[in-house]
């Protein structure tokens, strides 16, 4: 691989792993509000609203960039994803519109009750949906059951993601967001009866994602792709497996002391070292294909005059993007929660 | 609108009238619904790319996705500006505040020069070669700054002005006459100094755009002209309909000349018409011809309306209040946006049958998986029931605001 590709890779990575890290805890705080109990209800979902949307509309562009990172940089592997993949990828898309809409409808069209608790019904619902089929795409990107070879929508376009391991895949990146979501939250009330909810749901999130990792791993050994054997032979990703491990016991004690500033980072943290380890895993496959052959970066990547003039956009954009994001969060996330 | 928000804004912090502090967050609040139904319709948009034009991507993507990358920076400062302007009144200083809520207003503008670069480059191809189907020696900077993209870049954003100023001055005036509440009347003029003066500079900006289309896509003003023989003092025709199995336009008022002299300032010269491509490389004639005279008409009627107003604020206030007027605007709401409407309708169908003009078809460019029309049907529903519920959602946020205003005692 080229230092150019290697340069666009890295953005594209970075994209990925903050759309995750700020945007996940979004769309898991719309899952937190699907299984919110039946205490504090709608503290509950007044503290959501009132965390996420100065953020909002910002975490949701990331997705956009690690979209256009792919259509400009890498073209076949983006047509190759629209193409076999168009069904999930509808469905997220379908998904993405509803939450958007109802998410902003339900903050600003606060006339009558009744439709407060409609948008917010479709904000929680396709919260879930949409990080499922998340999940979904980035498992059948892995699997390697796509068969450009086969003849029949069903063959082509259906059993690439329909199966076992992306089903699996799907719930645990709910679970992952669901977590990220709960640990944000307990910092951003100085109620202890809401912020013990929050901690009693980042346990249970954390629950489900090691129980359905391990199902992964499980369901993968089931579909012929040897996980465990690629995850535990590369460096990389068993790196990361383990510092995420040694994380998560100071994670757990900042979080029963509740130094919000720790558990946040540290939390993060554990979430960001699964992302790291599944690039590594991946990389440098884009999409795998039937047989174990697929799609590599390297191949699918543009000309080089391409790579270089969006890596210069990339560069400048991150020159204004940094900064001013960094402001949005001191505003809203850093001085609220030192103010209380 | 973040440019109505910002002007409105910073009259309450010269004047420090409240009625202006109510207005901008009134219209802060129509700015967040629409950038959060864009934000997510062109999500939509960017996915759609792929899930219906693939074989396009695949080419068009490496040559002209650099402004795509330019406008993601410029939406990404969009989407924090608007956080910090909706959620920072009594957070950030207040001139800082109003600085988030014009950089709202300048990283749209820039995101829609980056977008129309994108779109001019497919009426005016530039930055490769093509070799048997593949483009080779991509130029991605000759592609972002192809011939058409500044002209048309300028001729939307004005556009946009000018529909969004109209649009707002009409709902105003609307509710002005209804409610007689001084907040609507100063809403309505901010609103239209801006409408107003887009709708002025617009035909200037349109002309040069014909210009330009008429060197690099003659095939397309001959279709928006309804112009089938190549003729030398080509008459400018008025109304009309292109007749195109005749290979001709009837009915039209046609004024000797000036069509040469619009497109290459002189009565005399030759101007291409639509018999010198084959009938498959036409676009539809009918639509196109008639789109543009519904753009060209309604953008007269609104620069007439504009001048007539800003001569009334100038010199009669007391008549830019008057029924009549009122009554203008409230008629002139929708018109902006039809003709911006149209204005895309030439430009696209114009195009057609070339989705990259002389290089590749449409049709080539669709994807080859079967039951496209099904995505299509839902693209359809998605963006009609997003239409309609923002539609309602504003009508909501003017009872909102009347019963704020009513419970303010005002």
């Amino acid at each position: 691989m080229s230092l150019l590709q290697v340069g666009i890779l890295f953005f594209l990575g970075v994209a990925i792993l903050l759309y995750v890290l700020l945007a996940g805890a979004d769309f898991g705080a719309g899952i937190l509000e699907l299984f919110r109990g039946r205490r504090r209800r709608d503290e509950q979902v007044r503290l959501i609203s009132h965390a996420v949307a100065p953020v909002w509309e910002a975490n949701h562009v990331w997705l956009i960039l690690a979209v256009v990172i792919l259509f400009v940089g890498f073209p076949k592997v983006y047509t190759s994803l629209t193409v076999y993949l168009h069904i999930p990828m509808l469905a997220v898309l379908v998904g993405i519109v509803a939450r958007g809409s109802a998410f902003t409808f339900r903050h600003y069209d606060t006339l009558s009750p009744r439709f407060f608790r409609l948008y917010s019904a479709v904000f929680a619902a396709s919260s879930l949906w949409t990080s499922f089929f998340l999940g979904v795409v980035a498992g059948a990107s892995f699997l390697g059951a796509i068969d450009p070879g086969a003849t029949g929508f069903a063959a082509l376009y259906v059993a690439p993601w329909l199966n076992a391991f992306c089903l699996i895949l799907g719930l645990f990146t709910s679970s992952l967001f669901a977590f990220l979501a709960a640990l944000y939250l307990v910092g951003e009330t100085r109620e202890p009866e809401l912020q013990a909810i929050f901690r009693a749901r980042a346990a249970w999130a954390a629950t489900g994602m090691v129980a359905l990792g391990a199902l992964v791993f499980a369901s993968a050994e089931a579909k012929g792709l040897p996980l465990a054997r690629a995850f535990f032979a590369n460096p990389l990703s068993i790196g990361s497996f383990i510092l995420a491990t040694l994380i998560w016991i100071p994670f757990w004690g900042s979080m029963r002391q509740g130094r919000a500033g720790w558990s946040r980072t540290l939390g993060a943290g554990v979430v960001g070292l699964v992302i790291c380890g599944w690039f590594a895993v991946q990389f440098p496959v884009a999409i795998r294909h039937v047989g174990g052959s697929g799609l590599t970066f390297a191949e699918a990547s543009a000309p080089a005059a391409t790579l270089r003039a969006m890596l210069i956009a990339l560069l400048v954009g991150s020159l204004l993007i940094f900064p001013a994001l960094g402001y949005l969060l001191k505003v809203f996330k850093w001085e609220t929660f030192e103010k209380g | 609108m973040p440019f109505l928000m910002a002007a409105a804004h910073w009259l309450y912090l010269r004047r420090g009238d409240s009625d202006y502090r109510i207005l901008t967050k009134a219209w802060s609040k129509g700015v967040a619904i629409f950038f959060a139904v864009g934000a997510v319709s062109g999500t939509a948009l960017s996915f759609e790319l792929g899930l219906l034009w693939p074989r396009f991507m695949e080419h068009a993507g490496p040559i002209i996705g650099m402004p795509f990358s330019w406008e993601g920076t410029a939406f990404f400062l969009e989407a924090i500006a608007l956080g910090i302007f909706l959620y920072g009144w009594d957070r950030v200083r207040p001139w800082i505040h109003w600085g988030s809520g014009l950089v709202v207003g300048l990283s749209g503008v820039t995101s829609a020069f980056f977008v129309i670069c994108a779109n001019g480059w497919m009426n005016s191809p530039a930055g490769f070669d093509w070799n048997n189907g593949n483009p080779i020696n991509i130029d991605p900077w000759a592609a972002m700054f192809n011939e058409a993209a500044f002209l048309q870049g300028l001729h939307m954003v004005v556009a946009a002005f000018e529909a969004v100023g109209f649009a707002v001055a009409g709902v105003h005036a609307i509710l002005f006459l209804r409610t007689r509440y001084r907040l609507h009347a100063r809403a309505l003029k901010i609103a239209f100094v801006f409408g107003a003066l887009a709708a002025l500079a617009n035909p200037v900006v349109g002309d040069f755009s014909a210009k330009s289309v008429a060197r690099h896509q003659p095939v397309k003003l001959a279709a928006m002209e309804g112009l089938y023989e190549t003729t030398r003092g080509a008459p400018l025709l008025i109304g009309g309909i292109p007749d195109e199995v005749a290979e001709k336009t009837d009915y039209a008022i046609e004024l000797p000349g000036f069509l040469s002299f619009l497109a290459y300032g002189d009565f005399k010269a030759e101007v291409k018409g639509l018999k010198e491509v084959p009938r498959d490389e036409r676009p539809p004639v009918l639509i196109t011809h008639f789109a543009f005279q519904v753009m060209v008409g309604l953008g007269s009627l609104l620069a007439l309306v504009g001048s007539l107003g800003l001569f009334f604020l100038w010199k009669r206030p007391e008549e830019f209040e008057s029924r009549r007027m009122l009554l203008t605007l409230a008629l002139c709401l929708p018109f902006g946006f039809i003709a911006l409407e149209a204005g895309w309708i030439v430009t696209e169908v114009g195009r057609q049958p070339w989705i990259i003009y002389g290089i590749l078809r449409t049709a080539e460019a669709l994807t080859p998986r079967p039951g496209v029309v099904y995505t299509l049907i839902m693209y359809a529903l998605l963006y009609g029931f997003l239409s309609f519920v923002v539609t309602m959602l504003m009508i909501r946020q003017t009872l909102g605001l009347h019963r704020q205003l009513r419970e303010e005692g005002r």
